[in-house]
């Protein structure tokens, strides 16, 4: 009998399977279940933000930012207000710098609330999801009082943020932290040393911290690899040199460490939360020039001035000194940053976004190669991958 | 004695029963869901909902056609045009808002000068055909009409903040 060479298996994961976090297409390379090569294929919800974004004056562009990575909004609209602070070199009000710091570990908790409970749900623990989803409803209601909008927030702006906290949102915030540990304890006690969730994630997808610096990782994802790299502390960006908070680091560099990296990240946020609601001092929300910041609604309707100026800003924005700037936030997902080339007119003349996801997507294959087809899932949501800020 | 203790666990199924005993407890717990079209989640004065044209008491439509809401759309939804009126004074004859296109980022309402255009508080304006969403000057103005108490409240309320 002539013997038949084995030959790999070629499997089309996505882009609609429910496991993929979105609109991922992967190429597998299967022998028999074995990963031999994951190809992913990404594209497929670009919409060429970074384009859009050059034929933009800057202040209509901070609504593209919510839309990158559509489960941490906030983040993702500081790392642009202060690449145009930066080149403006304007000092924002000290208010200001709190309630962005605020909304920020806001988000990340959002974020990991996300991704931890669909991870969760990708390997067959469907409980966390709902509870998870039930805090992520009081936190949207949080960005829905301040911004107007549950998810697209538009709600950082060149110069401060756009409106001040309404009355009592602090109180419902710092009472939220109160009540939300209890559910963190609950995720954990279900997951942590459930068999059947460690088996799926234990020594799945193994990265050292050498391979994460190589593979350019960020964020939970070179932490989890041991690494105890945060922008917020390396680099801080507003008023974090101020708050006492701690960096979880993994030891194993494995999904199960990058899950539990996210959950005590979120303790942590919590802790940074509450103690700028403590810090958090009165004054202005904005800068208090009228050329960058729009004027209050009571002196538009009484001051020439104020109404010239409400149109300039409006119609043509702001001009920002040509120059070059690089300005990146320990976003979520890790580092995002935002380069941002200015050639003196009101647009932007190039804007390049560096999402973390994007690192974290190519190494997809080394990252899979030997393991199991269902492991893929488990790869995948541990890595926190969101399309809307891969494909841009 | 470690190993003992976490074979023992292991064999009792130690961690799943603590599990299933939780998540037992939760079902005893006051439901959270909302029965949706009957009950609803609370909304801020600052909501970005539909969009609406208000009127002065007068009944005269406040819109004074200078088109800040237009220059400032980022997805350039909106679509003015403008006249003088017979009385001498400037208003739109079309005033177009492509809903499709709306991105509900609320810059308009944000550069209206006199509180002309609004994102109300109405979020269930689903239609069946993608023509519907077209909004034209008699619909939106018609939206301000039918919602003129809420936005006025809203309006009233968060005007400490802008």
């Amino acid at each position: 009998m002539a013997e038949v060479a084995l030959q790999t298996y070629a499997l089309n994961f996505g882009p609609q399977h429910p496991a993929a976090h979105g609109v991922l297409r992967l190429v597998l390379e299967l022998d028999g279940e074995v990963v031999e090569r994951a190809d992913p294929h990404i594209g497929l919800l670009h919409r060429g933000t970074e384009k859009l974004i050059e034929y933009r004056p800057y202040i209509q562009s901070v609504g593209y930012f919510d839309r990158l990575d559509y489960v941490s909004m906030m983040c993702q609209e500081h790392a642009y207000v202060l690449a145009i602070e930066q080149l403006l070199q304007l000092e924002i009000p000290l208010r200001a710098q709190y309630i962005r710091v605020l909304f920020s570990e806001l988000t990340r908790i959002m974020n990991h609330l996300l991704n931890i409970t669909t991870m969760a749900l990708d390997i067959g623990a469907m409980t966390p999801l709902l509870w998870g989803f039930e805090e992520r409803e009081k936190l949207m209601e949080f960005y829905e009082r301040v911004s107007g909008a549950r998810m697209h927030a538009n709600y950082f702006r060149p110069g401060g943020v756009a409106r001040d906290l309404p009355a009592g949102l602090v109180e419902d915030i710092l009472a939220w932290t109160e009540s939300f540990p209890a559910v963190l304890d609950d995720i954990e006690r279900l997951l942590n040393d459930n068999r059947i969730f460690r088996q799926r994630t234990v020594e799945i997808g193994k990265v050292t911290a050498e391979e994460a610096l190589d593979l350019g990782f960020s964020g939970p994802m070179i932490r989890a690899s041991g690494l105890a790299w945060d922008l917020r502390k390396s680099q801080p960006y507003e008023v974090y040199e101020r708050m006492d908070f701690d960096i979880p680091v993994g030891k194993n560099g494995d999904c199960f460490d990058r899950y539990l990296v996210r959950m005590v990240e979120m303790r942590e946020s919590l802790k940074i939360i509450k103690q700028s609601i403590e810090q958090l001092p009165t004054g202005p929300v904005k800068v208090q020039d009228q050329k960058i910041t729009p004027p209050k609604r009571g002196e538009l309707k009484r001051s020439m001035e104020a109404l010239i100026h409400h149109f300039k800003l409006y119609t043509e924005g702001f001009h920002v000194p040509a120059g070059e700037v690089y300005a990146a936030v320990e976003a979520p997902k890790g580092e995002f940053g935002v380069y941002l080339v200015a050639d003196g007119t009101n647009r932007p003349y190039r804007c390049k976004i560096r999402a973390p996801g994007f690192a974290h997507l190519a190494a997809l294959d080394q990252l899979s190669k030997g393991h199991m087809l269902p492991d893929i899932p488990a790869i995948i949501g541990a890595m926190d991958i969101v399309f809307g800020e891969i494909d841009r | 004695m470690a190993l003992l203790d976490r074979a023992a666990r292991s064999l009792l199924w130690q961690e799943l029963v603590s599990g299933f005993a939780l998540t037992f407890r939760y079902m005893f717990k006051p439901s959270v869901t909302l029965n949706y079209p009957y009950e609803k989640g609370p909304l801020s004065p600052r909501f970005r909902g539909e969009h609406a044209l208000r009127r002065y008491p007068s009944g005269e439509e406040r819109c004074i056609a200078c088109k800040l809401c237009e220059a400032v759309c980022p997805a350039q939804a909106i679509t003015i045009e403008s006249e003088p009126r017979p009385d001498g004074s400037r208003r739109t004859t079309r005033y177009d808002i492509d809903m499709v296109k709306c991105i509900y980022c609320g810059m308009c309402e944000e550069s209206c000068p006199v509180d002309a255009i609004v994102e109300g508080p109405n979020f269930e304006f689903a239609t069946e055909t993608r023509a519907e969403l077209f909004y034209n000057k008699e619909k939106l103005l018609a939206n301000g009409d039918r919602w003129e108490r809420e936005i006025a409240a809203n309006l009233a309320a968060d005007a400490p903040y802008r």
